[in-house]
């Protein structure tokens, strides 16, 4: 049977994940403000919707970077293994991999929250 | 595991005899055109010394005319060109060049590879550098230094009255710099990812190789805008397309983002590096392994990330909306923590050894001291509402000199104290380098520690003088006697270096017991590795039993050179497990003629003197296809060779397993943000006007699309030339001429619809944006026919077949980005004004 989560990956990418999502989500926002504030006199919405639509935005990208945290806590077998995990096995490799994608997953979860701070607590462009 | 190669004593001393030939160092004046390592990285790092030296001479030159109020010392012209060019040298020729001449000097020994994959690019990169920074420091001698600062500004920089050649200088100078950068970074990435030794799976790897991937990946996404700014800057200057000039549409606030989207991942691809050595010299003198190895690779790539969030903070007092300021105030709080988590993997890695203090543990603390205190105010100038106050202060100034000279500049000296004995054989001085710290350190901060204050009373950066009656003399008068006592440190330090010292009595490869691989390496040999060795821990030397008597008796890969020509092994990205045996380029004058001809090409632009332009863009050009001819996918004697350990390597790969490939797919990655930033700059120009094309003509659909097509179906040409190469060379032959047509074709129609519809580019930002965007891809395109026809002549003599097919493989790739390019690029100019609000 086909897996609905992806099978471990072989790829040094994977690493890279959660940073990336960081990146989209705060392009993202910024990009969505910085045309909304341009052009805002000929749009017909207000910037409430605007830090909904974004308010969606962080959660999906919230949402993604659980998932790629519970797939590298899935690589680095949900913790058993303690590091450093220096074993010259391609074992010992796959958990390194796993631990490090954990810890950046963590690290985006928390810099996605931080940008999305502002959106909760200023409610125009403020220009 | 493999069983280790037996030789005799005699068939040692062959196979060095031979290995000694093959990588010899030429005498006399060839010496110039050795491309190795070992060489080309000593030549970037006393470059780039020499250059930070100059830089210096420039702020002690400024502090002693701001010791006293009213002072006339030198004029506030050269004034301004003294702290524009102390900042752009620093930041240009010393920051960046150092981590690189480091990084190709210790990268191959640390990996356990014989050399870096590109060697003859590295040294294509060290003539441009050195080429480049001559000619922009030179230009102070002829007082026409660059004098708008060293971030240049519009409109003052653009202003011909103001910033007369010197804004050029800066920006075909350092233009050419940028270039090299990126080159440097190709040759690191390719040669950490496929050039480890075997066994140095990635969990394996030296930090210094880690930080030193994530520098070069951001260097790729952070000097393209920049050198998509230059652009944009030196067509205003030099062809009055007004970018940057308000009366015309154009907006300076689109420099500074360019400008800072380089500008602030800048700040940490200088300080990652540094922070690099500090991960390699914390372990060897704590005699353990790094506490926290992951959280190291954490810190290093999401710094690398947040990196590119931080770019605003430049520009919070340009007139944001706040709500934008406030995401990059976040991203700047942000960054903070994997900045933090490594200094407490230091600390951490510190308690659980014991500590040696020794000269470069020294410089190692006294700059993260340093550096701490600059990150805690940077989380203060994070902070918008303090920002406004303390904007373009001499708090800032205190700030980033807090952060660059510890977070970067003493851990440099700390490096260098740490790896002289591995490029001299020798040790520096203990008792100079205590003095030259404690001068460093004492002067460092009794220099800079005062300008928080005079910031904070209000002192302006970049003023040449100040009256008396502001409160800022004694402030002033403090920092220039603490400036000297630093320099009287550095100089301590360059006499150390310089100084004759007596050759050790005992040959000692390791003086600090490191655990790292590269001090296996002998400094009388240029060979670098011995035979390249199976690595099976992250600290080989302290791990690995007899592993150096391995090493120095031939018992691992590529013991000999029977090949008569330098090799060094390809390994795969994970598990580093041999691949290929590469063939690496020898010493040659090409890397040289093809970086000075170039240089000529800037030189000569910034002149306005044209026919000299072209001549040095021909040479240019038949130096750069003399190189690939005759130095890249050779078609060797052979298809496997023997690389010891009974093992069996082929030597001529293509497509994705080959060094090259990835090479073009680095390169082009770096051009595609290049191209973004244009894109970017196109969109912008539409959110600051209520009409961006200002009632101006535009392109029209036809001639665009016309394009778009005719792109595409070259590109779907080049792909069936690489699928028909795989039956024979009759069918590829057809399609490249094909392509060749096509892509000539979507040229033309590229160019045509802004030229039929009559763009005048000096009229207005929005013609000027349509023309440069269509150029930058009509440009690609031209290189693609080049491409296209030099797979042509492969073809025809043999070069390229359908077992040898490299060349036509890398250049399909270049055309899946030239394809891609297009496509946005037509899209966007022929379609974009028709949905535009």
């Amino acid at each position: 049977m086909k897996s609905v989560i992806p099978r471990e990956v072989e790829s040094l990418w994977t690493l890279f994940t959660a940073p990336t999502i960081w990146a989209v989500h705060f392009i993202g926002c910024y990009a969505t403000v910085a045309i909304y504030c341009a052009k805002a006199a000929s749009l017909d919405f207000g910037f409430d919707t605007v830090r909904l639509l974004l308010a969606g935005f962080t959660v999906f990208a919230l949402a993604v970077i659980v998932l790629s945290a519970w797939l590298a806590w899935r690589q680095w077998g949900f913790g058993v293994h303690d590091p450093p995990h220096d074993e010259p096995t391609r074992k010992g490799r796959t958990l390194f991999q796993g631990y490090a994608t954990l810890l950046l997953s963590g690290l985006s979860f928390v810099a996605v929250v931080y940008a999305a701070i502002p959106l909760i607590l200023i409610a125009e462009c403020q220009r | 595991m493999a069983e280790l190669g037996n030789f005799s004593p005699e068939e040692r001393v062959a196979q060095e005899e031979r290995l000694r030939r093959v990588w010899k160092t030429p005498g006399g004046w060839r010496y110039w055109t050795s491309v190795n390592n070992s060489e080309i990285g000593l030549w970037y790092g006393v470059t780039a010394f020499a250059f930070m030296l100059f830089a210096g001479l420039l702020g002690l030159l400024m502090r002693a005319q701001l010791a006293v109020p009213n002072n006339d010392l030198i004029s506030a012209d050269l004034f301004n060109q003294a702290f524009t060019l102390h900042g752009t040298v620093m930041m240009f020729l010393f920051a960046v060049p150092i981590f690189e001449a480091i990084a190709i000097f210790l990268l191959p020994s640390m990996l356990g590879a014989r050399e870096l994959p590109f060697p003859r690019l590295s040294a294509f990169g060290y003539w441009s550098f050195l080429l480049g920074g001559i000619f922009v420091c030179g230009s102070i001698f002829f007082n026409a230094a660059p004098n708008a600062g060293w971030f240049m500004y519009p409109p003052l920089a653009t202003d011909k009255e103001y910033a007369g050649i010197g804004a050029d200088i800066w920006l075909l100078g350092l233009s050419f710099i940028e270039v090299a950068s990126i080159a440097a970074a190709v040759e690191i990435i390719v040669g950490i990812m496929k050039c480890r030794a075997p066994g140095m799976r990635i969990n394996m790897m030296p930090m210094f190789a880690w930080y030193l991937l994530i520098v070069a990946g951001m260097i790729l996404f952070a000097f393209p805008p920049l050198i998509a700014g230059d652009i944009l800057f030196e067509m205003e200057r030099m062809f009055d397309w007004p970018f940057f000039d308000v009366s015309r549409g154009g907006d300076p606030l689109l420099w500074q983002h360019l400008f800072w989207i380089f500008g602030h991942p800048e700040v940490y691809i200088i300080f990652l590096p540094a922070i690099a050595l500090m991960a390699m010299i914390v372990p060897t003198f704590s005699q353990r392994p790094i506490v926290g190895y992951s959280w190291i690779v954490l810190a290093a790539v999401g710094t690398g990330f947040l990196s590119f969030g931080l770019w605003v903070h430049h520009m919070f007092t340009t007139g944001l909306p706040q709500i934008s300021l406030a995401f990059f105030s976040a991203a700047s709080e942000a960054v903070a923590i994997p900045t933090g988590v490594q200094i407490f993997v230091f600390i951490a890695t510190m308690l659980a050894g014991r500590v040696i203090f020794s000269v470069p543990m020294l410089f190692g603390a006294g700059g993260l001291a340093i550096f701490t205190i600059g990150g805690l105010t940077g989380v203060m100038v994070a902070l918008v509402p303090f920002d406004w106050q303390a904007h373009d202060t001499y708090f800032i100034v205190a700030h980033l000199h807090y952060v660059i000279i510890g977070g970067m500049f003493f851990p440099i000296v700390a490096g260098i104290y740490y790896y002289f004995p591995f490029v001299t054989g020798k040790k520096l001085s203990d008792a100079w380098g205590k003095v030259a710290f404690w001068l460093m350190f004492v002067g460092f901060n009794v220099g800079f520690f005062p300008m928080h204050f005079s910031g904070l009373r209000g002192m302006p950066r970049r003023v040449f003088t100040y009256p008396e009656e502001f409160g800022w003399d004694l402030f002033n008068m403090i920092s220039t006697i603490g400036a000297f006592v630093f320099a009287a440190g550095v100089m301590t330090f360059v006499i150390d270096i310089f100084r004759p010292k007596p050759k050790p009595v005992e040959r000692n490869l390791n003086p600090w017991n490191a655990g790292t691989l590269e001090w296996t390496n002998d400094p009388d040999e240029s060979w670098g590795m011995r035979s390249v060795p199976i690595i099976t821990s992250r600290y080989p030397l302290w791990e690995q039993p007899n592993l150096q008597a391995d090493i120095e008796a031939g018992r691992y890969y590529l013991p000999d050179a029977k090949s008569g020509q330098r090799e060094t092994l390809v390994t795969s990205v994970l598990d580093a497990e041999p691949i290929q045996c590469l063939r690496v380029g020898g010493v040659s004058l090409v890397p040289m003629v093809s970086a000075l001809a170039l240089g000529g090409v800037f030189i000569a632009l910034t002149f306005h003197w044209w026919i000299p332009t072209l001549i040095c863009a021909v040479i240019t050009f038949i130096s750069i296809m003399v190189w690939l001819w005759t130095g890249t996918a050779q078609i060797p004697e052979a298809e496997e060779v023997d690389v010891g350990l009974g093992q069996k390597l082929p030597v001529y790969v293509s497509g994705p397993a080959s060094v090259g490939w990835w090479a073009m797919f680095i390169t082009m990655v770096g051009d595609g943000t290049a191209f973004a930033s244009l894109i970017f700059g196109y969109f912008f120009y539409w959110t600051v006007h209520d009409d961006f094309t200002s009632g101006a003509a535009g392109p029209g659909v036809i001639w665009p699309i016309a394009a778009l097509v005719l792109f595409v179906v070259a590109w779907l040409l080049t792909i069936a030339a690489r699928e028909l190469n795989e039956k024979g060379p009759a069918g590829c032959r057809i399609a490249l001429v094909a392509g060749m047509l096509v892509t000539i074709a979507a040229c033309l129609a590229g160019l045509a619809g802004p030229f039929f519809h009559g763009m005048d580019p000096t009229s207005n930002v929005y013609p000027a944006t349509v023309w440069i965007i269509a150029i930058w891809t009509v440009v690609h395109g031209a290189v693609g026919v080049i491409m296209q026809a030099y797979c042509l002549v492969g073809s025809l003599t043999g070069r390229v077949t359908v077992a040898y097919d490299q060349d036509i493989r890398n250049v399909t790739l270049y055309w899946h980005f030239v394809a891609f390019t297009a496509v946005i690029t037509f899209a966007v100019l022929g379609l974009f004004p028709m949905v535009n609000v």
